[in-house]
């Protein structure tokens, strides 16, 4: 087990520090978010007391969607500088391979967050800075992390990877954003933690343990 | 183990089983007798007149979508384990004809709704829930299509009729508990099933096991097309061509 | 049967008489289809260890292919398969700790140096001491003087000297090269031939695949070709041709 996280330890690290080298998905990924939510707000011109109701969709449509881009430029790093096979040549489990990855687009899809959540209470005078939401963005971006970085890796593999990491990963996605937006919008009318939390942490739960299996049987030629 | 994919050979084209042609024909008897019944016999509904009776189509075709894609976890899960073609060809005939019968049971679920409540669709969970099933299982047909072989697409397909499956018993409660939050107009045609006269509900059964034949001779018709398919592509490349790009 | 304990088979090899020691390689009726070719039919092919092997062949042959297998990446469709003692797909795990590998890819990181790059990769194979190990390597690669330098920056031939590091840093008992000399310099090449000698000298197995033929055939004890999916001895061959 210790050997197992020691790995897992390992990967992150490196991702970590090939990030703080380029810096390019943190900024690229913040930025886009920023640009859809100011997309949002223009077209459906939120009056003064509007605000909060809209946060919670714009907040988490505009971090569904930035999600996608850091799970697939996360992987098609790893694929471009031939990493991946790299990877699989060491004794390290594809289970292993898999939670440093997805741990690593956890990672940075927080830090992302740690940003976006007080520009959007600002942008959008919404007190989104609370437990509740807290708890909600740490469930929400675990499961878009992990099936993100699974359905990253079969989009990768694809012609037309922009589309199919899309059409893969929203569908299943949609009860995690569902609760998501639900769960803030019950935080944000001050109802502290909603019933939605525990249905986003089964879904978590369930597909902690599909996903690694599912890349192993990916990785296999 | 190793089957048609390695074999270059090409086998003479089976001719179709014998079980399969008498399915077949005992689909289209019990087709047309189904028809016969719906139009023909069952009494028009108190309440909704004769739009009701797309009650006896649409139900069955949302049942069997749900079989269909059991059908493709089931043959997934088994395809990743031992990796032999004909796994991997139950799925992949179970999820078009999952896909079809997705669409169909939308469609006449908004034929159904038009009439009856003047509106084109409705977030009621059951219509939400196949819409979302629907997406799910096109992107899982999409993924074999642009797939760099046919033997990855293979693999990535299963992988997602896995996924796809675990999800859908969350999206259906997400979808109950967000509607519960939302309502929408009155329930869809599933909701008819408990006021139903005996015979609507014989008619009803009737018509489950019409489609149901349907739908196995589809199923077994499908899977026959690919196994051709599968040999088609062989013989390509034991004469030195490509393989056959992005089919279906 | 697949002993756990890497390091104990090098020893093991070294000291046993030749002749003895099980196969470094042992393929029997391997069979693959990759993409939606078939590729690899009912292949045998056995290779002693200590032994130097040069694998030629044309373009899509399937050299690559066959690599993989043996490497542990790819399954075969049909046949038994055993490397280093272990076989696979079973033990893959085991294997992967015993070979090393250089493939046509990188499979380093650009913004990492090369320092860095070895010791990531020393901490997945688990070393007692990962940096004192990188830097032995590097020497031995004569890269020590780029050891702070990212890869981003080095020549071409460099990073595939590095490439050969990342190969040999945890002392695998069986090396798989694809075309590992392509693109290096002179001195490079005698670097590495010397390496692989030494290796050789020391109980490890070398399998290379390579384009020129000329210089397999001067480094390795053996030479095979792989064509329309089989092994065929190299002398067989030529005779071929010259009738």
């Amino acid at each position: 087990m210790t050997q197992f996280l020691g790995t897992v330890a390992v990967l992150v690290w490196k991702d970590l520090k090939l990030e703080f080298r380029s810096r390019d998905i943190l900024v690229s990924v913040l930025v886009f978010g920023l640009l859809v939510a100011l997309l949002f707000s223009f077209a459906l011109k939120p009056s003064p007391g509007e605000g909060a109701r809209l946060a919670p969709a714009i907040l988490w449509v505009a971090l569904a969607f930035s999600g996608t881009i850091t799970v697939t430029r996360t992987f098609v790093r790893e694929q471009e500088q031939g990493g991946l096979e790299g990877l699989l040549l060491t004794p390290a489990s594809r289970d292993a391979i898999f939670l440093g990855k997805a741990l690593t687009s956890f990672l940075f899809m927080l830090a992302v967050e740690a940003v976006l959540l007080p520009a959007f209470s600002a942008l959008l005078a919404a007190p989104l800075l609370s437990a509740g939401i807290a708890v909600t963005a740490v469930l929400a971006t675990l499961g878009f992390a992990t099936l993100g970085t699974l359905f990253s890796a079969i989009a990768v593999q694809t012609r037309s990877r922009e589309i199919m990491l899309p059409v893969l990963f929203f569908p299943i996605i949609l009860p995690l954003l569902i609760g998501a937006v639900e769960s803030s919008a019950h935080a944000l009318s001050g109802g502290g933690f909603s019933r939605w939390l525990p249905l986003m942490g089964v879904f978590d739960a369930l597909f902690l343990v599909l996903c690694p299996w599912a890349f192993g049987a990916i990785m296999e030629e | 183990m190793s089957s048609d994919a390695v074999t270059a050979r090409i086998s003479p084209a089976k001719p179709l089983g014998q079980t399969t042609r008498w399915l077949g024909l005992l689909a289209l008897v019990l087709t047309l007798a189904d028809l016969y019944l719906i139009f023909l016999v069952a009494p028009a509904d108190a309440v909704l007149g004769q739009v009701q009776r797309i009650f006896y189509i649409h139900v069955p075709m949302a049942v069997l979508s749900f079989l269909a894609f059991f059908l493709v976890f089931v043959g997934s899960l088994v395809f990743l384990m031992r990796r032999t073609p004909r796994w991997d060809r139950l799925a992949h005939a179970a999820t078009e004809i999952g896909v079809v019968l997705v669409t169909l049971a939308l469609l006449t679920g908004i034929i159904w709704a038009r009439p009856v409540w003047g509106v084109w669709w409705t977030w009621e969970p059951r219509l939400t829930t196949t819409l979302i099933l629907w997406l799910i299982y096109v992107a899982c047909l999409m993924v074999r299509a642009y797939a760099p072989s046919r033997s990855r697409g293979a693999v990535y397909a299963a992988v997602v009729g896995i996924i796809g499956f675990a999800d859908v018993p969350i999206v259906y409660y997400s979808v109950q508990w967000w509607r519960s939050i939302h309502p929408a107009p009155v329930v869809g045609p599933l909701a008819e099933a408990g006021a139903l006269e005996p015979i609507m509900l014989a008619i009803f059964l009737f018509s489950l096991a019409a489609f149901l034949v349907v739908f196995l001779y589809l199923l077994l018709q499908r899977i026959a097309v690919r196994r051709l398919e599968d040999q088609a592509a062989g013989v390509r490349l034991a004469s030195g061509g490509q393989a056959s790009p992005g089919a279906p | 049967m697949c002993n756990p304990s890497p390091h104990r088979i090098m020893v093991a090899m070294v000291n046993k008489p030749s002749g003895v020691n099980p196969p470094a390689i042992q393929v029997r009726g391997l069979s693959k289809s990759f993409g939606d070719r078939l590729v690899l039919r009912d292949l045998d092919l056995e290779v002693s260890q200590g032994s130097f092997l040069a694998l030629f062949g044309a373009n899509g042959a399937g050299k690559t292919t066959l690599l993989r297998i043996l490497s542990g990446q790819a399954r075969a469709d049909a046949g038994s398969v055993m490397v280093a003692g272990c076989s696979l797909p079973k033990h893959a795990t085991t294997v992967r700790r015993r070979i090393g590998v250089v493939s046509h890819r990188g499979l380093l990181y650009d913004d990492l140096t090369c320092l860095e790059n070895l010791v990531f990769y020393g901490r997945l194979f688990s070393l007692s001491d990962p940096v004192a190990q990188a830097r032995q390597t590097l020497q031995r690669l004569a890269l020590d003087s780029h050891a702070s330098q990212r890869v981003r920056t080095l020549s071409h031939g460099q990073q595939k000297r590095l490439a050969i590091a990342r190969a040999i840093l945890h002392r695998p008992v069986l090396l798989l090269l694809d075309e590992p000399e392509a693109g290096l310099d002179r001195d490079s090449v005698n670097l590495l031939e010397g390496l692989l000698k030494d290796w050789t000298a020391q109980g490890g197995t070398v399998v290379m695949t390579t384009h020129d033929q000329a210089r397999g055939a001067a480094w390795a004890h053996r030479a095979v070709v792989l064509a329309d999916g089989h092994i065929h001895e190299q002398d067989a061959v030529q005779v071929e041709r010259r009738s």
